[in-house]
């Protein structure tokens, strides 16, 4: 990046979607711990926040992405509302999924995120059937998959990339990699060379990118969702970034290297680099701080009034099964 | 009214489906060649390699792809050439396609066929044998079908592919070859049972290629004097409680067969609503068929002792009145 032909407009929108995405989760794992709200598990992507500001920011409404238990980022970027977001963390009335879901299956069909998924590598077939429908009915969206460097363990990464390749599908494989499967280092579970690798092996064009370089990843995901725009095949992107918490927001994560988290909060956060850029930029240290406060303005709010809604109607408990045979009709 | 085998008549259902409906497409390994019993023959030339897409072997993708377009707008039939193959996409079945729907809220549909050829098909031995459909009505979300006629194969997996819920449909791959007649005009009513043969001494509750076989055990019944009623379900979830229980209230005595595994089946679910709700009706003990929970051998006397005969049906029957 020169500074001369920096897109300030869009570095300041990366940045309030990162600065979104960290205060939702701030109040999130607050509303958890300290509140006792949340009462299943949350998987927060703090100092993960690079890949889904850079990603989506080259996706419009109507494209489709599919995520994991690791998936609020990526929702909140794709256009979904942190109101109903909290509230299907808090399993409230007007949740995104009517608190049927909660965290890990978190999805707003509007702005086109098809699910969260609570199985680590699940949704990568399903993501390549939706680029397969779109191929199938001529639409000329585009569909991105998000997983982490864990789900590549897993067979549905062989079966959904290749079955991309051999139907030429219109979709962006994102291993968003945090460096950690669950409570395991991934390198200590991973033979070969890595994502990339594995995705060339398959016929995929493969890129590397510093997944906290928002910037980067916003110019790298431009060139691709151009490429598939264009008809292009389907693509891979690993964006290695660090998970500055816990797997879950319970995780003291104290099987990590001594210093390890520090160092990345320290030298690696993709909001402070962010940050940085754009006071090199010209942009004032106000400016800034400006865009952090409506952030958590907004999720104090988020949280306030998703604490403020009620449950679900209990009468719900047994509606969207399914039509034939529903439990709503006979459930025994 | 056309007389067709049982797999023809599968294949005229998707192939009028496909020319009224631009969504519906199939998905499964060898298609392009007709699939693996033939069941999609000719289906290539007349739609396209789009829409009878050959697929790698890759049970897991074909099912969570299918779904993944099942959610952005076409109605998938799924090949799983076997049922027993299908259980490398279980995470997909279960986990993914069965919860979906309710897991968003609502916002999804999964509008999809399965298709899981089942059953015992002469010295396929143990994993290529199975009858699992206990397991699906089991999970949530799931339609489960197992058609045991050309015409209700016809029909169902019509009605199968304008559902909107996801489908397993379990076709017996024994009877590809059984012919029967099938009018294209006949609509079925998923869930509803079909009475085979209507009798007034006793009551005999299959599925799938059992309840043929019920219903030739009830010709020889007939013989011995013993007018048996034949109850094909056709449908495991839902199932037609009140045609079982309208039957055993008239005959009083009840017998329940299929294929699959007595231990855990079907058929024990039957028989405990039977207990709950109808029990001052029975006359005599209620006899329930099912293979021993064993695994199916290659070689054909063993592979034998694993089926529920017509004959072992006629015993039973006799026995609700002893």
């Amino acid at each position: 990046m020169t500074i001369e032909n920096f897109n300030t407009d869009r570095g300041l929108a990366l940045l309030t979607v990162m600065e979104r995405i960290r205060a939702f989760e701030e109040q999130a794992c607050l509303a958890a711990e300290r509140d006792k709200l949340v009462l299943g598990a949350i998987h927060p992507s703090i100092g993960q926040e690079g890949v889904a500001a850079g990603v989506m920011s080259n996706l419009n409404k109507d494209d489709i992405i599919l995520s994991t238990h690791r998936g609020h980022g990526h929702t909140l970027a794709k256009g979904a509302s942190s109101v109903a977001m909290m509230r299907e963390l808090l399993g409230r009335e007007g949740g995104c999924c009517g608190g049927k879901g909660g965290s890990m299956h978190i999805a707003d069909f509007e702005v086109g995120m098809l699910g969260a998924n609570g199985v680590v590598s699940a949704n990568i077939t399903i993501a390549a059937g939706a680029a397969h429908a779109i191929k199938l009915l001529g639409d000329d969206r585009i569909v991105v998959d998000i997983f982490g460097d864990g789900a590549i363990n897993r067979g549905p990464f062989l079966e959904g990339l290749n079955w991309s390749t051999v139907f030429d599908l219109p979709i962006l494989f994102v291993c968003e990699d945090n460096q950690y499967s669950a409570t395991t280092k991934t390198s200590s579970m991973t033979g070969g060379d890595g994502p990339a690798a594995r995705a060339t092996a398959l016929g995929l064009r493969a890129t590397e990118v510093d997944g906290n370089d928002a910037e980067a990843v916003a110019d790298v995901a431009a060139e691709i969702c151009a490429r598939l725009r264009a008809g292009g095949k389907p693509e891979f992107l690993h964006a290695v970034t660090y998970r500055q918490t816990g797997h879950t927001s319970f995780d003291p994560a104290a099987y990590r290297p001594e210093g390890e988290a520090a160092k990345h909060r320290l030298e690696n956060d993709p909001i402070a680099r962010q940050r940085d850029i754009l006071l090199t930029a010209g942009i004032s240290e106000q400016a800034l701080t400006d865009i952090r406060g409506e952030a958590q303005a907004e999720m104090i709010e988020a949280l306030r009034l998703a604490a403020a809604s009620p449950f679900p109607d209990d009468d719900t408990v047994f509606l969207d099964v399914q039509d034939l045979g529903s439990p709503a009709v006979e459930a025994y | 009214m056309t007389i067709m085998t049982y797999a023809n008549a599968a294949l005229e259902a998707i192939r009028q489906s496909m020319q009224s409906d631009p969504t519906v497409w199939c998905v499964g390994e060898d298609l392009g060649r007709g699939g693996v019993f033939g069941q999609y023959k000719g289906l290539r030339e007349e739609f396209g390699e789009a829409r009878i897409s050959d697929a790698p072997i890759s049970e897991a993708a074909i099912m969570g792809a299918a779904f993944g377009a099942a959610m952005v707008g076409t109605r998938p039939v799924v090949e799983m050439r076997f049922a027993d193959f299908a259980l490398c996409a279980t995470d997909e079945l279960v986990n993914q396609i069965a919860k979906a729907r309710f897991m968003f809220g609502g916002q999804s549909r999964a509008p999809m066929v399965i298709r899981k050829p089942m059953g015992l098909w002469r010295s396929s031995a143990a994993q290529h044998s199975q009858s699992l459909e206990s397991w699906y009505v089991h999970i949530p979300g799931l339609v489960v079908l197992c058609p045991a006629t050309p015409q209700d194969n016809y029909s169902m997996l019509k009605a199968a592919i304008a559902c909107d819920d996801p489908v397993v449909y379990l076709e017996h791959k024994n009877i590809w070859a059984l012919e029967g007649d099938v009018d294209f005009d006949h609509q079925i009513t998923l869930g509803e049972a079909s009475t085979r043969r209507t009798g007034a001494d006793v009551t005999i509750v299959s599925w799938s290629n059992t309840a043929n076989l019920a219903v030739e055990a009830a010709d020889t019944l007939a013989d011995k004097n013993i007018d048996a009623e034949v109850i094909d379900l056709r449908s495991l979830w839902p199932w037609d409680k009140s045609a079982v229980l309208d039957s055993v209230r008239k005959t009083g005595r009840l017998v329940v067969a299929h294929e699959s595994v007595a231990v855990g089946g079907f058929g024990a679910e039957i028989v405990a609503t039977v207990a709950e709700q109808v029990a001052s009706s029975l006359k005599g003990p209620v006899r329930r068929l099912g293979a021993p929970r064993s695994l199916i051998a290659y070689a054909p006397n063993l592979e034998d002792k694993m089926r529920v005969t017509a004959e072992m049906i006629v015993t039973a029957a006799q026995e609700t009145f002893e």
